[in-house]
């Protein structure tokens, strides 16, 4: 029971994981983007869309192969999620516009044009062929030790995602780009003036996080839900509670990834626990009160490693003064 | 004897260089303003009729008789138009305030939904009980205390320690959301799990159920358009807004501007929850609001906060909400993503151009001339 729920926690909490990590890397630069619910759309409708195209051109479903699976699915939702986020790169950083709306209309734009294509073009036709080879683990025998299990059911996308986590706390506070990447987002006029290229880290920041939080609704589809399909909001919902999930783990990558699983573990609770549905309600709402808290009690605090970047949500014009 | 001082730095190397650059325009005239903003919306427009006519095989330019027809086709659809454009003026009064002290009030949809859930609980528990005058005053009352509530929270922690109210107005929308699941769950335990209809507390029809709203919030228009431009909380907010230093320094105290001003935001939202439940009696829901909180941040900004203006832009993406279920019917479109993807992207093109508004390229001169 315990093993099966901390699986299942682990496994939805990749979903919000892989928002986080995205969002993370692009507030570092001091982009606040509220597009990544409608990117993360993209990127499922993306990777759904070369997964129905690989699965078509294969003479039988059982022909379908892991690694050329993995590498168009991935190629796809990249494609279509990065697209997406130059959207919103090119009108804030380059025609400096205003944040919260040229997210907001991101995640209009994206959760839309992610339902059309999954509707018009994606028949999920051997999907859930896919969706077994996709989530295949090392240990795949529902018998086997629990604490095998726990760690090593999982398919590819969950350690993808912790292996990213590792990276980007490493290359935060350990690299020179790093470095840069977080003066830019504090003070960009400093980094500037200190011959970091502003423009630069903004666009690569908001392409790589478009391209890593798009993962996450491809991981719910074809590995938490094995290839089925119920629109678009289910995951525009994610998007916002992997926003909520940033500010709970306090911009840090490697919290983020045991922030993930307990925000997964409440999302399930509900769903698991033999509650009376009001209990439940009550479960769903906790992750977003929790993060309220966490707001709160770090601006109270002031502890100044834990503030969100100082220029979040501001456009960096270098003749302003 | 001055020391000769020697130069071996060599010729700097030639570094490449963009053509133009980018300048801060200072102001520009009314006229070239509204100019560049029509250019955005037509291109939008003819952008999103391109792309349904080739997703449907029809022809595009049938898509713009499709919007005109499916907001001013009927009487119905006439008065269903101008309902929609009060509802989002309303949501709109109640970001305005707010967005003009740079409070980034995120927070629309909880806020009205908070007063949708309190006014549709009164009249849901006491409808029988009370004369229905009473009731109605209840309710309203109940709204917009409610949708006060939702405001002030994040305002106060914003006010005494800087909690960034980005991220917690936002918050604030799912915990109302959730409320309403979990009253939902706690109420309603047969049957089809949903809120039903209201039989009591309902606004009495003035003409049609529409008309009221439509006067109430237009109404409270003209009154804030007052309130803002020629009062002293008006000016206050807009000095608060420019520079809160400034604020400072000439002596407002700016913890209870933002305060005054939350609750006024929040009354407002209230407010039109009240009105969403009202005005026809519905079952509530947590997508009751339509998305209109966020919707209702466009058309504010698209107006840069004025409030005349607003008028027309929340006209305009009323104007393309009605008329796209039209265009949907017609083309054949089976859901409503259509709609999402066209109304994004009329907000793309609007938003970019406030580039060209605010900016302007200029192109270098080459060298040597």
């Amino acid at each position: 029971m315990f093993v099966t729920f901390l699986i299942g926690a682990i496994a939805l909490g990749t979903v919000l994981l892989y928002g986080c990590l995205g969002e993370t890397l692009m507030e570092k630069s001091g982009h606040l983007n509220l597009g990544v619910p409608g990117i993360m759309c993209m990127g499922t409708a993306g990777g759904c869309l070369g997964i129905e195209l690989y699965m078509k051109g294969l003479a039988a479903p059982a022909n379908a192969n892991w690694f050329p699976l993995i590498l168009v699915a991935v190629l796809f939702s990249v494609l279509l999620s990065v697209s997406t986020g130059a959207i919103y790169a090119f009108l804030t950083v380059t025609l400096r516009c205003n944040q919260n709306i040229t997210g907001l209309a991101i995640t209009t734009f994206g959760s839309g044009l992610a339902q059309f294509i999954m509707d018009t073009y994606v028949t999920r036709k051997n999907f859930d062929v896919a969706g077994k080879l996709l989530s295949r683990g090392f240990v795949n025998d529902p018998n086997a030790n629990g604490v095998l299990r726990v760690f090593f059911s999982h398919g590819f996308f969950v350690y993808f995602a912790i292996v990213l986590a590792v990276v980007f706390a490493v290359v935060l506070n350990r690299t020179r780009i790093g470095l840069h990447l977080r003066s830019v987002g504090e003070n960009p006029a400093t980094a500037d003036a200190d011959g970091v290229n502003v423009t630069a880290y903004k666009y690569c920041a908001v392409l790589i996080g478009s391209a890593v939080s798009g993962f996450g609704g491809l991981f719910y589809i074809m590995d938490y839900l094995k290839g089925s399909w119920e629109n678009a909001s289910t995951i525009e919902a994610f998007g916002w509670l992997a926003i909520a999930l940033v500010i709970f783990t306090l911009w840090k990558p490697n919290l983020a990834i045991f922030g993930s699983i307990l925000f997964g573990g409440l999302f399930i609770a509900a769903f698991v626990l033999k509650g009376n549905p009001m209990q439940k309600e009550l479960l769903k709402l906790l992750p977003y009160v929790i993060t309220v808290l966490v707001l709160v009690i770090t601006s109270i605090r002031k502890k100044r490693e834990n503030q969100p970047p100082a220029s979040l949500g501001l456009s960096y014009f270098r003749e302003e003064r | 004897m001055e020391p000769k001082i020697e130069q071996n730095n060599p010729k700097p190397k030639k570094r490449f260089e963009l053509p133009f650059h980018i300048v801060k325009r200072s102001n520009l005239p009314l006229k070239q303003k509204i100019l560049i903003y029509a250019a955005a919306l037509v291109g939008g427009l003819l952008l999103s009729a391109l792309i349904c006519g080739e997703f449907a095989g029809k022809n595009p330019f049938s898509f713009f008789g499709l919007l005109f027809k499916g907001c001013f086709g009927t009487e119905r659809k006439r008065w269903l138009l101008f309902t929609e454009t009060a509802l989002l003026l309303g949501t709109s009064m109640a970001l305005i305030p707010s967005f003009k002290m740079r409070f980034w009030n995120l927070g629309g949809n909880g806020q009205i939904l908070v007063g949708s859930l309190s006014a549709y609980s009164i009249a849901y528990f006491l409808g029988s009980k009370l004369p229905e005058g009473v009731l109605i005053s209840l309710m309203f009352a109940a709204a917009v205390a409610s949708g006060i509530l939702w405001a002030i929270i994040p305002a106060i922690f914003k006010a005494f320690f800087g909690t960034n109210e980005t991220l917690f107005t936002l918050m604030m929308n799912y915990i109302a959301a959730g409320l309403v699941l979990y009253c939902r769950a706690s109420w309603i335990k047969s049957g089809s799990g949903q809120f039903p209809t209201l039989s009591a507390g309902i606004l009495p029809k003035l003409y049609n159920d529409k008309l009221i709203t439509i006067l109430v919030f237009f109404l409270l228009a003209a009154v804030m358009f007052v309130y803002l431009k020629y009062s002293k909380h008006g000016y206050e907010i807009s000095v608060v807004g420019e520079s809160e230093n400034t604020a400072k320094y000439i002596g407002i105290n700016v913890k209870r501007v933002i305060l005054r001003t939350m609750v006024l935001s929040g009354a407002i939202a209230g407010l039109v929850g009240f009105f969403l439940i009202a005005q026809t009696g519905q079952g509530l829901s947590p997508d009751i609001t339509n998305n209109r909180g966020f919707t209702a941040i466009m058309t504010s900004w698209l107006a840069a906060f004025d409030l005349p203006v607003t008028v027309l832009t929340c006209l305009f993406i009323a104007f393309i909400t009605k008329g796209m279920e039209q265009v949907r019917s017609g083309f054949g479109f089976t859901n409503d993503s259509i709609s999402k993807i066209v109304i994004g992207l009329v907000y793309f093109c609007v938003i970019s151009c406030a580039f060209f508004v605010n900016y302007k390229i200029v192109f270098r001169k080459k060298e040597g001339k």
